[in-house]
Parts: C-alpha cells; sequence; structure tokens
C-alpha cells in the first residue's frame, strides 16, 4: 500500500491568544505575533527552528525574528493553509511551518455589520447583502424544501453557546446558557436567523504550527496527525446569488448547498475512514443552518434529515457527534476576517490531545474539523487523528 | 407589518465592469437583460466571458420576460450599513426564461413573502448611472 501522503507530518503546536468584543493595545500585526509566539511556546520550539510560514502576517514574524530565508505561503487560512504546509512539509520543501492568524483593531464602525461581512460587488451592494442575509438564502431554500424548522436550526445555536457559555475562553464565557427557545425569542436579523442564530464579531489571534514527524517525535506535546482533508469552491463569495441549487434544472450535479461533499470523501477516502469513525465535529458555525447543512454534505445524515439529526442530543456534550465544543464562532470567538477558520482546527487539536478544560471528548481519536459554508460558496474539510496514517 | 419599498438614494451603488456594462445599459432603458449562447443556447448570469453551460465565446444579449417566481428570502431587519431602510427582502428569483437573480423584493407586506411567489420586475432609478432592479408580486 502506498504511504499516506501526510505520514510524515504531524501538528506540533496550537495556540488561542486571549480574544475579545475589542481587544485594548493590540492591532493586527502585535495580536498575530503573539499568537506565533504562544504556539511555539506549546510545541517547545524557538523562533529560528521554524522554515515556512503561512499568512499575510507570515512574512513579518519571518523579518522580525531574523529567520530568514524560510519557505513561505500566502495560502488562504484556515484548512487550506494546513494542507499547504502539510503538503510542503511531506514534499520536503520546509520540515517546521507556523501558520499565524490575527485580527485587532479593523472592526471599528459599528453602525454598518462588520467588513468582512460585506464584501462590495456590483451585483449584491445595493441589495444590502452581507453575510447573513447570503446564508439565510441558502437556509430558507433548505426549509422549504425539506420541512426544516426553525427549533432546529435554534436547538444547534443552543448547543454551541452553551459549549461557549462553560468555557472560560470563550467571548461568551458565561453568557448563558440557552435554550433554543431563547434563541426563537432573540431579535430577527435576517429571517430566518436571530441574533443568537448567527456568529458574533471578535478580535484575536491564533496560530498553528505543524512539523515533520521525526522532529515531532523530540518535542513534548502529542502529536497530532492529519488524515485526510480537501477544499470545496464552487466560486468566489458573495458576488452571485447564493443558490442552493447553484446549477439549475440543467445542472442537477451543480448542488452549492451541498459543498463540502467532495471535499468530505476525499478526507475519508485518504484515509480509509467514514463518518461513524468520527468522535468530535468542530465544524465551521457562522450561523446554525450551517452545521445542519455540513452533516448532510458530509454523509452523516440522508438529505434533507439534517434538520431531525440535531434535534435527539445528537450534537450534544455526550451525545454521538458533539460539535463545535469550544463555542466556535456563535460564543468562542469570530476573530476577524481568518482568524476563526483556523481556530476550528485548533480546537481539534486539543480535542485530541485531550486537554480541553471543558466539553472534552474522552477518548476522541479522530476529529473533523471545517471551514466556510454554502452562503460563500465554499467548504473546506480536514480529518485529524492521534494515530499516524 | 411593514410594506417592503425600494431603498431611498444614498445606499451604495453598482459600479460597472466590462464584462457587465450592457446589463446596466439595459436597466437605464427600462430591460431586464441576461446573456444566451448561440451555441447550446444555455443561459449565463451574473454576467460573463464564456457560457457557463458550455464555455462558448458566443454569448449574445437578450431581453428578459422579467417575470419569474421566488426562489428564496430573507428580510433584514439588522442593514448591512446605516443609508439602508430596514426591513428590507433578499430574494432570489427564477425568472422564467430559467436563470436566477439576486434582488430585493418590493410591494409586499414584510411578513407575507413565500416561495414560489409570481413577481415581476420594476426598475428604481437610484442616480443618473444606475436604475435599479426590484421585483413585486403580480
Amino acid at each position: 500500500m502506498a504511504k499516506h501522503p501526510f505520514h510524515d507530518v504531524a501538528i506540533v503546536g496550537v495556540h488561542n491568544t486571549a480574544q475579545a468584543r475589542v481587544l485594548e493595545g493590540h492591532d493586527s500585526r502585535t495580536i498575530t505575533f503573539e499568537a506565533g509566539l504562544g504556539a511555539l511556546a506549546d510545541a517547545g520550539l524557538e523562533p529560528r527552528q521554524i522554515d515556512g510560514v503561512v499568512g499575510a502576517n507570515g512574512a513579518d514574524f519571518v523579518y522580525q525574528t531574523r529567520i530568514g530565508p524560510v519557505w513561505r505561503s500566502v495560502s488562504p487560512l484556515g484548512i487550506p493553509s494546513v494542507l499547504e504546509a502539510a503538503g510542503a512539509i511531506a514534499n520536503g520543501l520546509a520540515s517546521v511551518v507556523l501558520i499565524s492568524a490575527g485580527s485587532a483593531g479593523v472592526y471599528t464602525e459599528r453602525q454598518s455589520t462588520a467588513p468582512w461581512t460585506r464584501p462590495s460587488n456590483e451585483f449584491v451592494v445595493s441589495y444590502g447583502m452581507f453575510t447573513a442575509a447570503e446564508f439565510a438564502l441558502i437556509a430558507r431554500r433548505h426549509m422549504h424544501c425539506y420541512g426544516t424548522k426553525p427549533k432546529a436550526l435554534a436547538t444547534v445555536a443552543a448547543t454551541i453557546r452553551n459549549n461557549g457559555h462553560v468555557n472560560p475562553e470563550a467571548v461568551y464565557y458565561g453568557r448563558g446558557p440557552f435554550s433554543a427557545q431563547d434563541v426563537l425569542d432573540s431579535r430577527m436579523v435576517a429571517d430566518p436567523f436571530h441574533l443568537l442564530d448567527c456568529s458574533m464579531t471578535a478580535e484575536g489571534g491564533c496560530a498553528l504550527i505543524l512539523a515533520r514527524a521525526d522532529i515531532a517525535q523530540d518535542l513534548a506535546t502529542s502529536p497530532v496527525f492529519v488524515l485526510g482533508g480537501n477544499t470545496d469552491h464552487f466560486g468566489p463569495s458573495y458576488q452571485n446569488p447564493p443558490s442552493f441549487d447553484l446549477g439549475g434544472k440543467r445542472r442537477p450535479d451543480l448542488v452549492n448547498g451541498r459543498v463540502g461533499r467532495r471535499a468530505a470523501e476525499d478526507a475519508f477516502r485518504m484515509c480509509g475512514l467514514g463518518p461513524t469513525d468520527v468522535d468530535v465535529c468542530e465544524f465551521y458555525d457562522p450561523f446554525s443552518f450551517e452545521i445542519i447543512r455540513q452533516f448532510e454534505a458530509f454523509g452523516f445524515c440522508p438529505e434533507g434529515e439534517g434538520g431531525a439529526f440535531v434535534m435527539d442530543g445528537t450534537i450534544g456534550p455526550g451525545g454521538r457527534y458533539p460539535v463545535t465544543t469550544d463555542g466556535g464562532l456563535m460564543s468562542f470567538s469570530h476573530g476577524g476576517a481568518t482568524v476563526q477558520l483556523l481556530q476550528r482546527v485548533i480546537r481539534g487539536v486539543q480535542q485530541l490531545r485531550g486537554t480541553c478544560a471543558t466539553r472534552q471528548v474522552e477518548g476522541a481519536e479522530v476529529a473533523m474539523c471545517s471551514g466556510g459554508g454554502a452562503g460563500a460558496l465554499f467548504n473546506d474539510v480536514l480529518l485529524l487523528g492521534t494515530a499516524q496514517p | 407589518m411593514t410594506l417592503l419599498e425600494p431603498q431611498r438614494r444614498g445606499i451604495p451603488l453598482p459600479v460597472a465592469s466590462v464584462a457587465s456594462r450592457p446589463y446596466w445599459d439595459g436597466c437605464n432603458r427600462g430591460e431586464l437583460c441576461f446573456q444566451r449562447c448561440r451555441d447550446c443556447y444555455g443561459i449565463t448570469h451574473t454576467p460573463g466571458i464564456v457560457c457557463a453551460h458550455c464555455s462558448s465565446r458566443a454569448l449574445e444579449w437578450e431581453r428578459s420576460s422579467g417575470t419569474g417566481t421566488i426562489y428564496s428570502w430573507s428580510t433584514v431587519w439588522r442593514p448591512q450599513t446605516p443609508e439602508f431602510t430596514v426591513p428590507y427582502a433578499p430574494i432570489i428569483v427564477d425568472v422564467d426564461e430559467g436563470w436566477q437573480i439576486l434582488s430585493n423584493l418590493i410591494g409586499c407586506e414584510h411578513d407575507a413573502i413565500e416561495v414560489g411567489h409570481a413577481v415581476a420586475v420594476e426598475f428604481h432609478r437610484l442616480s443618473e448611472e444606475i436604475n435599479l432592479p426590484y421585483f413585486r408580486p403580480v
């Protein structure tokens, strides 16, 4: 059997800086740098041991620490950056790669929605579109086609928010607990999304370090392995009508509402696993409905049955598929335009290390992480494991 | 209940691009236009350089009936920017020729929107350059 493409790669360091609605005394550069230092400390590495960086602020890290020359990528952060760094290590382009992200002081004009939620484009800008409305059009179509109930969406939001409610590191720590009814009673933002169905805006940094497996062996932390993953894109985010059925009647195979399915199938195929092998689901939660959509797209339940799937405790603490266990984008943090994309992966690593102070899934060996969603026309998938593939 | 109306002047406006100029020119004439492929007869929207179905470059502009049905909708209560008056209702319309367009619904109570409802285009001028297509129930 051919060697797994990421056999020789391990995640050895992760770090979240403080997360807050507003981080006093920081800008994006300083908080990203702090995140990188934190991940190095977690791994027990020195800056000079890094020979690859990813991210817009990665170049700044290289210059400040004078560790160059290094391999550098400007990959979009989140799962694509993890896959690219893993590939660079597997291909010998680098041996220890730092992925760092951070954002502070960017969103200051509170009369408008956050700038990253409203990219201006000629076909959306005058219709008042921003992410909540884009994702609402996806959710509404699913509700129409399958009878998915607002209470199912609210159950997702309450579950994830309660994970954040008990997590002292979450921006909205102690804000709950929430019932599904509390979510339904919160004010409407973009029907069917109430305020508590939506992710927050926040500031923060985070970083992750991958290393060649032989280097990982000598480090203090338990290595976590990349079992598989891929990225699914249907086009630019927030420029075209966010249709569930992107291809219409003529291209029934082109279903944006199932974006992520191909990526998930690829991820499972790479390691010979399936949905039933997953112990914890660190899914991206920009809006409550997206969890329902992803359980369908990734093959955990049949199409149209995601609403029922999330209603019976399956996704809660102690359930078969605990979801977004730190509180996610709704309650842990949405630290800017891209920080939260990497934070799903960081939480997956923490679950597999068994180091989560709250909502630890006992004995977790396989974590599935994701990023993006159908309002954005993309969905990335990453499978992590405790066993070397 | 709130009657959905067109936005007032002052909201952010589209800036036409090379490929989309004929679309906005059509709007200024009060015509909703889309691209039709001479080779496969498929429709492309938003405006493209090649056909979305067969990648042919033989795209021609055609005038739409401007009628269709609501495919999906939302009502927004937290505006994108303060220039927008709430509530407003983003919709995707299944246009009768077989394409989809993003717009806002007007002329309807905010709590009376339904998937499948018949709608027709109605233009509202927001600047000298932009005559914005909205849709109204019929």
